[in-house]
């Protein structure tokens, strides 16, 4: 108490000129200037007496805010008539005009029509008051339930990971550093770094009393319920388990525990090639990220290795060529991208170290395509500053690279399929930057000078970027539209719940020349494998006439499925990604090379955000809401709206989102975002 | 009501022997308060007696014209003329043979119309209006009756009252010529700098203590300034030293900072407590002399005529303080309590417990074991009873406040209490309580109080719309009689006849009572659960019946908003406190009160009754806490230390101790014994508003409006003490810095201020709160 707090005063009086105006409004015309400079006095010195009152009658209510109520009873105590018709709970919103030279305040009183209140339904009744009760606390430890707030708060949390003197575990590396954990090229710098935080010898070091890391009974049923629930196959009981882990406030406890159980997780099913158990785990990161009552510094170190490895692993599948490890990668990349927005600082570099390994995968000449594919999606989400510096000097050998794989003698489909994917990853990425950073005139020319063989391609995917841009630019209003990285959103379902009508919409129009096959799921071959769902790929595509004819493909992951073989498959779709082109467009379908289709896959976000730019974050599927496959703005074909362009968020026109199925399975993961296929 | 022995009643209206002593006008002295209270009652009473003439009474500053004590023959002479002006015949009569004045003189004053103190100044304005207050107040107690007056002047020994030095102030208008003195207007920041310049170039250990008259010298600096209506001065000299002013000032600086005009000075109520009440300073004799040397060298006379009419000065002989030990004790509106008034002898024992008859006793192992092994419990029977017979050295005679006899139902739940403390748990460090937290959900209106019964049965919540709400908290509903024509087919030999008046179709969890017509700021149960009080901005404190659930009585005396109230801990009588910074004892039977206890010069905000009834608490918003003796309306503790309005008081279950919390966000404690604080716990972040010993005294909770209820370890703050014999003697404490190590346990709620707490008879702790969403 003693210290000396320098007080601001000062004899704040209202202004002569409010007095004049307040006389005016009561119909005294002239009043002198010396009688209006005591009004204001006079006046100045009541309404802070009346406020000084209410101030009493707030205190005494146990109220932190001052309402109008309390202001009517300090009236009240002087003997004068309370204001009638202030009665808002909240503050009263004055409005401010001004003209004339003269500034008023006044409180907007609308006129109401009688008719109008009575004849409008009645509000509902609000809830009466109830008591409810709790424990606080028992014996002097505060359970964690819902009823109490989070036993660690998150900015406690952030101290405790941030400030090495206050650490609880001498053990534990607060710099989440990024240790080499499986057989990954995750990080190979990291390791160095996994030593002994370091002990600051005969300083007067502050142990804090170990936190306790023993969970109650109630808590360890919750943590077997829910690690259970998030890797089983039941897709409701997840969607319904990563809710809780995103929301939930008690989980502070358990973090550890969830932390290590999604880094073994990962790095035994990265062994065993389980994509379907290593997608569930990247939405439990995701679902922990996205709690609000959670700091995960302290258990980055064994959350950045697991991410990583589902970026730039070798193989994450059995059967690469056909399954949906790409959707896997980029959802992970978008974590990664995630954790480096909201950890990365200067003292653990978590962002400069991230980029360094994906450099340094992606510059090796051995690396395996899904590998790069994994380092490019990495860096690209990083956001355009990355790109810029670091992709966009590589496009010329990049595309050389590409270039002798689908253009060179076939090597392997699996290769094959690496370098189209990671292409058309580059374009989808490279394009907008560019769009940016490049002067207008878009010149073929000139693009393949600058990016060799990607040059052409380049191009007109700028030409496209730079319309989508002049087209938003002209929607003013939503802003959300800009948004060009769209959060990561990874769905999955299981066949038994798709929509009842996935099979009947499967037809073949005659005009299309390509083969397209319907996979129906069989058992899985590997019975040690946790059972991957069936997968369906749903692939709309139209011919570039006007017959908006719609073509559904659907694929199964499953290894039995024999009644294609694989090659069939790819040559139908190249791969699951569809894409929707619309004869209406203005970039001319003839500049695409390869396929004459393109296809888009777009989940469907829930009903209720439709509109939004790359969906909600949360990556569930309630059975009630399929986030399915969805083409927003397909169900009138032929609109003009209909521009799914490249790293562009579905922007959905008020048409009816046509649920046309789910993207079942496991590896159905498909982005929020339209994914160019080639 | 009828329930109410007779007997307690009787001898609270004889006028106590010590009240008796002194010739006491009935109307005039102590009820009508000293001079503090006066202006707001001037405003207050207005209604009752004289009607038009004291309505419009403004808000005048008339205090000390009521000046208590009865050999201020002027005030008294000026009282009666106002009377027989007013045509008061009655209660001119009944004032003059009280007062044993003659009638000559009486005739003799009214001559000189003037009145004493109105030497032509706008003071002879304010006597009038003064003279109308009081006049209204004295009409309004003849009003009531002669028995009534009678008892509620049994109150304090005027002299006594509050320890403000109030005797040698004989007027307004003196007090406000003594502003009068012209000195040069320009001259006054010369002469606070010097003195300023003079306390900072002193010793270091005077330093402190001289230190501590910046702040008066400063109000009284610039009311005079703004007295003698030189308002540009007044207003630089505030801009340049207000900042100099310890940070605890900040609330009265605000004021002040608002008081720019003479006009303005009439009706301030701080500004009434600055003129009409000395600011106490303790200074030692040494640091004293060299101010006083130094004043004179100088000719400094603005001050020193400042320093001897406004301060009064505490001389002690010893060691000057420090800084921390001024920082401790000051803070308050009037500055530090007085040694004498802390010197007073306090009866904090607890009363002896009644003696729970054996049959009832048997009762109660029946009841435990069916098997009948009566001779084992009979030793344990034996030791409770010995243990009460004891008589505590410092508790009171017993029948020093009558006290209602126990009733049947009474010894019922002491023996049920009784029971329960068999299983208490014993709390400690090691073993801490549990909290329940009973949240307000949707409390949309406010919670403005709660209380919570001893048996922890039911919850009682006031809220900010009126109403008054019951819940019952155990599967057992609340039920009312039956109506009088169905209760008169009752069979009254039955057994169950308790169980027959009770109306089942009434039974519900949650009772509402309507009748207030403002916000419920205070609810106290009755200790046999039949009563309920309330009190509330309307200015009455309403008795409900928790048989009927109907109001049963409106006590109207506040004019203004209660704050606090609560029921004795042996039911009957209850407290209240308000607005009109007055606390007021009650007896239920009594419409009017009992006791008035003034001296408080801002609202009084919270009240508590000592465990043994014979002492009340009362918490103000001029920041400190009293503690007054029920039996004679007297004074016996004032400490000062707060830095905010008080907000909550608790007895420690011993009687010993006083902890009281306040805005400041600070609980201190208090030795009620030797008038000393003797911890502070430091902790909360906002104003505490809930305070409870566990019931064998060993944590402490607070709970307030930062969403925490803390424990803290009551037993190691008291053991602590007791050894220092000079801190006993001098008063000056040196708190060790501990805070961090008494507390025991912090829990935060999500979004709930604590405003109560209630530890039940097995130690578990009952929090409650309205939640508030952010």
């Amino acid at each position: 108490m003693a210290e000396e707090k320098k007080l601001k005063l000062s004899h704040t009086l209202l202004p002569a000129e409010s007095m004049k105006v307040m006389a005016e409004a009561v119909g005294i015309a002239q009043v002198p200037e010396e009688t209006c400079q005591l009004l204001a006095d006079e006046v100045s010195y009541r309404i802070k007496e009346i406020a000084q009152d209410a101030l009493k009658f707030m205190h005494m209510s146990k109220r932190r805010k001052l309402t109008t109520g309390d202001v009517d009873f300090a009236l009240k105590l002087k003997n004068v008539e309370p204001l009638y018709g202030f009665h808002a709970q909240e503050f009263i919103p004055f409005r401010y005009a001004s003209g004339g030279g003269r500034e008023l305040y006044f409180y907007e009183e609308k006129e109401v029509d009688l008719s109008d209140i009575i004849n409008t339904p009645l509000p509902r009744v609000p809830l009466d008051v109830c008591l409810k009760a709790h424990w606080l606390s028992i014996e002097g430890t505060q359970p964690a339930i819902p009823e109490n707030p989070p036993p660690a708060p998150k900015e406690q949390q952030k101290a405790e990971a941030t400030e090495p003197l206050k650490s609880t575990k001498p053990g534990q590396e607060e710099n989440g550093p990024l240790k080499g954990q499986g057989q990954s090229a995750a990080a190979p710098d990291g390791k160095g770094k996994e030593k002994k935080a370091p002990v600051l010898e005969g300083a007067p070091l502050k142990l804090k009393p170990r936190s306790i890391h023993e969970l109650s009974v109630e808590q360890q049923l919750y943590y077997k319920e829910i690690t259970e629930a998030c890797v089983g196959s039941c897709e409701a009981k997840r969607a319904e388990a990563l809710q809780s882990i995103a929301t939930d406030p008690g989980l502070y406890q358990m973090l550890p525990r969830f932390s290590t159980f999604i880094s073994e997780g990962v790095r035994v099913n990265v062994v065993q090639n389980n994509l379907a158990l290593l997608i569930y785990l990247m939405r439990m990161v995701k679902a922990l990220m996205d709690n609000p009552t959670l700091y995960l510094e302290k258990y980055l170190h064994e959350l950045i290795p697991a991410v990583m490895t589902c970026i730039v692993s070798r193989q994450l599948c059995l059967r690469p060529d056909v399954d949906n490890h790409w959707a896997l990668r980029d959802f992970a990349a978008r974590l990664i991208a995630q954790i480096c927005k909201n950890f990365s600082t200067t003292t653990n570099n978590i962002q400069s170290r991230i980029t360094k390994t994906f450099t340094k995968s992606w510059v090796d000449e051995k690396t395996p395509w899904t590998t790069r594919y994994g380092s490019i999606a990495g860096l690209a989400e990083l956001g355009h500053d990355v790109i810029k510096t670091l992709i966009l000097p590589r496009l010329q050998v990049e595309g050389e690279r590409v270039r002798a794989i689908v253009e060179g003698p076939v090597v392997s489909n699996i290769d094959k399929i690496g370098a189209d994917h990671v292409q058309s990853l580059l374009l989808k990425h490279c394009a907008p930057v560019l769009a940016k950073i490049r002067p207008p005139p878009d010149n073929q020319d000139s693009y393949k000078a600058d990016f060799g063989s990607l040059g052409s391609l380049l191009c007109t995917h700028v030409v496209k970027a730079r319309a989508q841009a002049a087209m938003q630019a002209q929607q003013v209003n939503r802003t959300t539209l800009t948004i060009t990285q769209p959060r990561p959103t990874l769905t999955l379902s299981q066949a038994p719940q798709g929509p009842p009508r996935a099979p009947s919409i499967i037809k073949v129009p005659s005009s299309i020349t390509l083969p397209v096959q319907t996979l129906v799921s069989g058992r899985p071959s590997t019975p040690t494998q946790p059972s991957p769902p069936p997968t369906k790929y749903i692939v709309m595509s139209s011919t570039s006439g006007s017959s908006a004819s719609q073509q559904v493909i659907t694929f199964s992951s499953s290894p039995l499925g024999t009644a294609s073989s694989p090659i069939s498959t790819t040559a139908a779709g190249v791969q699951p990604v569809v894409k929707l082109v619309s004869t209406a467009q203005t970039a001319p379908s003839a500049t695409v090379t390869g396929n004459l289709q393109k296809y888009i896959v777009v989940s469907l976000p829930p009903p209720g955000e439709g509109g939004k730019a790359g969906g909600p974050p949360g990556a569930q599927l309630s059975p009630s809401a399929p986030p399915g496959l969805a083409l927003p703005g397909l169900a009138p074909a032929g609109t003009p709206t209909i521009k799914q362009e490249p790293g562009d968020s579905p922007q959905a026109p008020p048409g009816t989102p046509s649920p046309f199925g789910k993207a079942n399975g496991a590896q159905g993961g498909v982005a929020g975002s339209p994914q160019p296929s080639q | 009501m009828a329930a109410l022995p007779e007997e307690p009643a009787e001898v609270v209206v004889k006028p106590d022997p010590d009240g008796g002593v002194l010739p006491q006008p009935p109307p005039a002295p102590p009820p009508a308060a000293p001079p503090s209270t006066a202006p707001a009652e001037g405003e207050a009473v207005g209604a009752p007696g004289s009607g038009g003439e004291a309505a419009s009474s403004k808000p005048a500053p008339p205090g000390p014209a009521a000046s208590p004590a009865p050999t201020d023959r002027q005030t008294l002479l000026a009282v009666l003329q106002f009377l027989r002006r007013n045509n008061l015949h009655e209660s001119e009569d009944i004032l003059r043979r009280e007062a044993r004045l003659l009638g000559e003189e009486v005739a003799a004053v009214a001559l000189s119309p003037a009145g004493p103190g109105a030497q032509g100044t706008p003071g002879g304005e304010t006597d009038a209006t003064g003279g109308e207050a009081l006049l209204s107040r004295v009409a309004g107690a003849a009003g009531g009756g002669v028995a009534a007056g009678a008892s509620a002047t049994a109150a304090a020994p005027p002299g006594k009252v509050g320890g403000v030095p109030v005797e040698d102030q004989p007027d307004v208008s003196a007090v406000l010529s003594a502003y009068k003195q012209q000195g040069d207007p320009a001259l006054y920041e010369e002469y606070y700098s010097g003195l300023k310049h003079f306390i900072e170039c002193a010793l270091d250990c005077h330093r402190a203590e001289l230190s501590q008259l910046f702040y008066p010298l400063f109000v009284h600096m610039y009311l005079e300034l703004v007295y003698n209506q030189h308002e540009n001065e007044a207003k630089s000299f505030f801009e340049k030293f207000h900042g100099d002013q310890e940070c605890y000032y900040q609330d009265d600086l605000r004021v002040l900072s608002g008081l720019t005009k003479k006009e303005h000075m009439k009706g301030n109520e701080t500004m009434l407590d600055f003129r009409t009440s000395k600011f106490v300073l303790r200074i030692s004799r040494d640091s004293y002399q060299l101010l006083k040397r130094h004043l004179q060298e100088k000719q400094n006379n603005q001050i020193w005529n400042i320093v001897q009419e406004h301060l009064y000065i505490d001389i002690f002989d010893g060691m000057p303080r420090s800084k921390q030990q001024i920082d401790a004790m000051v803070g308050s509106l009037a500055g530090e309590a007085k040694r004498e008034a802390n010197k007073a002898k306090v009866f904090f024992g607890l009363l002896k417990e009644p003696e729970i008859e054996v049959p009832l006793d048997d009762e109660d192992e029946e009841g435990e074991n069916e098997e009948g092994k009566p001779k084992k419990k009979k030793p344990k029977r034996e030791s409770m009873g010995s243990k009460s017979k004891k008589q505590d050295p410092n508790a009171p005679p017993q029948t020093r406040i009558p006290l209602p006899e126990l009733k049947d139902s009474d010894k019922l739940d002491k023996i049920m209490n009784m029971k329960e403390a068999t299983k208490r748990v014993r709390l400690g460090p090691e073993c801490l309580p549990s909290i329940c937290f009973y949240t307000f959900l949707n409390a949309y209106q406010g919670l403005t109080a709660v209380d919570v019964t001893d048996d922890s049965s039911m919850i009682v919540g006031g809220f900010a719309d009126s109403t008054v709400r019951v819940w019952s908290v155990t599967p057992k509903k609340l039920r009312s009689v039956k109506s009088a024509a169905d209760l008169s087919l009752i069979d009254k030999e039955s057994d169950d006849v308790l169980e027959r008046i009770m109306d089942e179709k009434t039974a519900s969890e949650l009772k509402i009572l309507y009748g207030h017509s403002g916000p419920v700021y205070g609810t106290s149960f009755s200790p046999d659960r039949n009563y309920l009080l309330s009190c509330s901005e309307d200015g009455t404190v309403r008795l409900w019946s928790l048989q009927t659930f109907t109001c049963l009585v409106g006590y109207k005396g506040h004019n203004y908003p209660v704050w606090d109230t609560q029921f004795s801990p042996y039911g009957y009588y209850f407290v209240s406190g308000g607005h009109d910074r007055v606390a007021r004892l009650w007896a239920t039977d009594h419409y009017q009160p009992l006791r008035i206890f003034a001296g408080h010069l801002a609202d009084v905000t919270c009240t508590r009754f000592h465990p043994n009834s014979n002492y009340i608490a009362t918490g103000s918003a001029d920041r400190t806490v009293r503690l007054w003796d029920v039996l004679n309306g007297n004074c016996v503790r004032i400490f000062t230390g707060h830095k905010g309005p008080i907000h909550s008081l608790a007895f420690s279950p011993n009687g010993r101790f006083l902890a009281t919390g306040a805005t400041d966000g600070r609980v201190l404690l208090w030795d009620i014994g030797h008038g000393l604080m003797v911890g502070e716990l430091k902790g909360h972040t906002d104003t505490v508003y809930a305070l409870r010993f566990s019931r064998e005294g060993e944590i402490l909770a607070s709970g307030s409006m930062d969403n925490t209820v803390r424990l803290w370890d009551a037993v190691k703050v008291f053991e602590d003490l007791e050894t220092d014999d000079f801190t006993t003697a001098t008063g000056h404490i040196n708190l060790p810095e501990n805070s961090q190590d008494l507390l025991l346990g912090t829990y935060m709620t999500k979004s709930t201020p604590v405003i109560h707490l209630h530890f039940t008879r097995r130690n578990l702790l009952l929090a409650s709160g309205a939640y508030s969403p952010q």
